[in-house]
């Protein structure tokens, strides 16, 4: 939460000695309001006050992350509780268990899965985030091993789960310096807890039996230096969590209650044996406000529609994802197939090429850049002009793939085609349906002889 | 010590709105945001109906039709089996073949088919058409008299055709979904025009224009979860309706629902897939506020069914 220059004034010396390199403390407030200077540059300003200041400046509900490199992975850092308002941070992590009492067989083919389910969609990679490693042998010796061999077979960010301190520790011990979230300081060993994660300088999450249990849990470890800290309410029942998941969203963001403004976890896997059941789970706790969901396996028909549907929500509401300009090829056209030309809204060319395909006949559709507007839209900004299409429609190359000149055009383009037909003399516009929905029927039709 | 959880305080509440005839069924009535069972009431969790069609299906993929193979040549056989073997509490006609673009059917086929449906089943019955908003009047309002004291919902009602249903909704008496596409102020408009036409509140249901999972169901999210939020939090009444989700067809075209496990081995089983992709559009739609969900495979209805349970605790 920002911090105007005024409330940071009345926390300066007020002494107007320059030594920040501004003459007034006044002059240096407004400077550290816009995120012009940095606290450090005043040596007069006391302990308590800094405190205070890094307090309210810090944001209300913390970011924190897990693991290290390029599979990092952020959580939390929420600002709203609906996503129109404004665009939800950090999408849920996907973790996948892996438990200490799996043979090698079991474990190795869960990391497999989790490093080769991934999909490509618009051009953003999808893939489940994280592994759960589950100390459930009570064994120190054989959870440590089970660390030992994921860290040295994956880069994914790690959790590790352990009610025991000691078998913690014999885990966070061999992948400190990856970064892992230990789970989880409870009421039975938030103490110890607390210092190994100090020790190792890791995140830890806090594990009430319910939440004002977690609250308390998340108030000792931050007495005791800790920051990074992720929240589980301890509930495992579809409702109580749906409501817990709720109430702390509100506790950090609306009452800003500092000991509950941390990311959450969420284990659908501890809530139901039945794998569809907890997939469903997990989609709404993706959409209510989950910052790590832990799933029992990775099962492909499952992952990819929560994966989807993550996509989905955590997209900007502001700014739609846009399909990149181009060609693209749909069902092996070929030098005789219709050629179509829309905007890159990512939704119309979704829907368009659905459309397309389902109407079994091969396509080139051109994509125009139209800064992810819809075509109705962007023709209404001008950036969906006759003159603008007949420009790309050029220089994207399509003349080189067919050997017919014929374009077609989306039905609300009508009033473009005469600029169109000026722009490209050697091409016919044809005009083609308003909604993609009548494309397969319309298409059926060509060559329109 | 406790944590004191701000409470939202709700100051509007959902219409109920109740359609069908020997058998009805009631939506709507909530006053607070969905499944939020925790600080207000939900007293009729959402709704499942059962989608059955004029035709048979041409462009289904085999995980969806595999249910229905032994039925969908006659929608009165299949509306019953949808009942019979997969309890169904609603059914929703869907009137396809009256598309221009496609069979267009006469109007009078399609009268008859939703009468011998209508005849056939006890259970409330919604009655959709192409969205083809012409010949949707024609037929809607033609079914509207033919089914006088069943008590139907019919749909999709329009800007362009409300005028027609809605006089024949009223005159016999039936509950009109009004679909505006993906958009706040078109729906409570629509509403507006509905209301000023003389359709009593408590037969309008809004239909929001679902999108499936993949395909823009952020839009649908987003919007039904502002008209959810203008209903309970602003008091606007003309948003105060039940909504309604006419998904099912939307997910089963979905590009991914109908690739072969061969083509991609990443994508897994595609049935399992295809359930998958229905009953989390379903959970997505849910928890923006749906009252009443239009769905296809008894699979993915069976999981939404007991999801809805589980949330409602
Ligand atoms: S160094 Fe500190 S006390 Fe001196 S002018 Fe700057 S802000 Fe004020």
């Amino acid at each position: 939460m920002a911090l105007s220059g005024i409330e940071i004034f009345k926390m300066l010396p007020r002494t107007n000695c320059g030594d920040c390199g501004v003459p007034t403390c006044l002059a240096f407030a407004m400077n550290l309001a816009g995120g012009k200077a940095e606290l450090a540059a005043c040596p007069h300003v006391s302990e308590e006050a800094k405190e205070k200041l890094v307090d309210m400046a810090a944001p209300p509900m913390r970011t924190v992350a897990i693991g290290t490199g390029e599979r990092e992975v952020k959580i939390g850092g929420e600002t709203v509780l609906f996503r129109h308002e404004k665009r939800f941070e950090n999408p849920s992590a996907i973790a996948v268990l892996i438990s200490d009492t799996m043979d090698q067989g079991e474990v190795d083919e869960r990391l497999k899965k989790l490093e080769e389910l991934t999909y490509d969609r618009v051009g953003v990679t999808l893939r489940a985030d994280m592994v759960a490693l589950r100390a459930d042998s009570g064994d120190a010796s054989k959870f440590k091993a089970l660390v030992e061999h994921v860290t040295e077979k994956s880069e994914v960010a790690l959790l590790l789960c352990a009610a025991d301190a000691g078998v913690l520790e014999a885990g966070a011990s061999v992948c400190a310096e990856r970064k892992p979230l230990l789970y989880a300081a409870t009421a039975e060993n938030v103490d110890e807890v607390a210092e190994l994660a100090l020790k190792h300088k890791c995140p830890v999450a806090a594990k009430g039996k319910n939440l004002d249990e977690t609250a308390e849990l998340a108030k000792k470890l931050t007495a005791a230096g800790l920051k990074d800290i992720v929240l589980d309410s301890g509930v495992r029942s579809m409702h109580e969590a749906l409501r817990d998941q709720v109430g702390i969203r509100r506790a950090a963001l609306v009452a800003k209650i500092k000991e509950l403004g941390y990311p959450t976890i969420v284990i659908p896997s501890e809530m139901t044996d039945d794998p569809a059941h907890e997939a469903l789970m997990a989609s709404v706790f993706m959409a209510k406000y989950a910052s790590i969901l832990v799933l029992s396996d990775l099962e492909p028909a499952h992952l990819f529609p929560l994966l989807v549907g993550r996509l989905n929500i955590y997209t900007d509401p502001q700014r739609p994802l846009a399909t990149t300009e181009g060609i693209y090829p749909l069902g092996n056209p070929d030098e005789s197939s219709p050629v179509m030309v829309t905007s890159n809204f990512s939704l119309t060319y979704f829907v368009l090429s659905g459309e397309i395909e389902n109407s079994r006949v091969p396509s080139w559709l051109l994509v125009k850049d139209t800064e992810g507007l819809s075509v109705l839209t962007a023709w209404a900004g001008g950036k969906f002009s006759g003159d603008l299409i007949g420009l790309f429609v050029k220089k994207c190359g399509i003349a080189e793939k067919v050997n017919h000149r014929k374009l077609i055009i989306p039905g609300y383009l009508a009033p473009e085609s005469g600029a169109l037909e000026d722009e490209l003399p050697d091409w016919q516009i044809i005009i083609g349906p308003r909604e993609a929905a009548n494309v397969p029927a319309f298409l059926k039709r060509w060559p329109f002889e | 010590m406790g944590v004191e959880i701000p409470k939202t305080s709700y100051s509007g509440a959902i219409r109920q709105i109740s359609f069908g005839s020997a058998n009805k069924v009631t939506m709507g009535g909530a006053n607070s945001f969905p499944f939020h069972v925790f600080e207000g009431e939900m007293p009729n969790p959402p709704r499942i109906a059962m989608e059955v069609y004029d035709h048979p299906p041409e462009d289904w993929p085999e995980a969806a039709l595999a249910p229905f193979k032994d039925v969908v040549d006659d929608p009165v056989k299949w509306a019953g089996k949808c009942i019979e073997e997969y309890g169904a509490e609603i059914i929703c006609l869907q009137l396809k073949g009256l598309d221009p673009n496609g069979k267009d059917d006469p109007v009078e086929d399609a009268v008859a088919t939703a009468s011998r449906v209508a005849e056939a089943v006890e259970v409330p019955l919604i009655v959709w058409g192409c969205g083809n908003d012409e010949k949707d009047a024609e037929a809607l309002k033609a079914i509207c008299e033919a089914c006088e004291g069943r008590g139907l919902m019919v749909g999709p009602v329009t800007e362009n055709n409300y005028s027609r249903v809605g006089a024949a909704a009223i005159a016999y008496q039936h509950v009109v979904a009004a679909m505006t596409p993906i958009d706040i102020n078109l729906a409570k408009q629509l509403n507006i025009l509905l209301g000023n036409l003389g359709v009593p509140d408590d037969r309008i249901v809004i239909d929001p224009n679902s999108a499936a999972l993949g395909y823009g169901i952020e839009y649908t999210y987003s919007v039904m979860e502002r008209i959810r939020m203008a209903a309970l939090l602003q008091e606007d009444e003309r948003l105060a309706f039940p909504i309604i989700c006419n998904m099912a067809r939307e997910v089963w075209k979905v590009k991914e629902v109908g690739i072969p496990q061969q083509e991609d081995p990443k994508l897994g089983d595609p049935e399992e897939r295809g359930i998958m992709m229905e009953a989390m559009t379903a959970s997505l739609l849910l928890n923006a506020g749906a009252d009443l969900l239009i769905m296809r495979h008894p699979e993915a209805i069976k999981r939404t069914r007991k999801l809805i349970s589980d949330m409602m605790g």
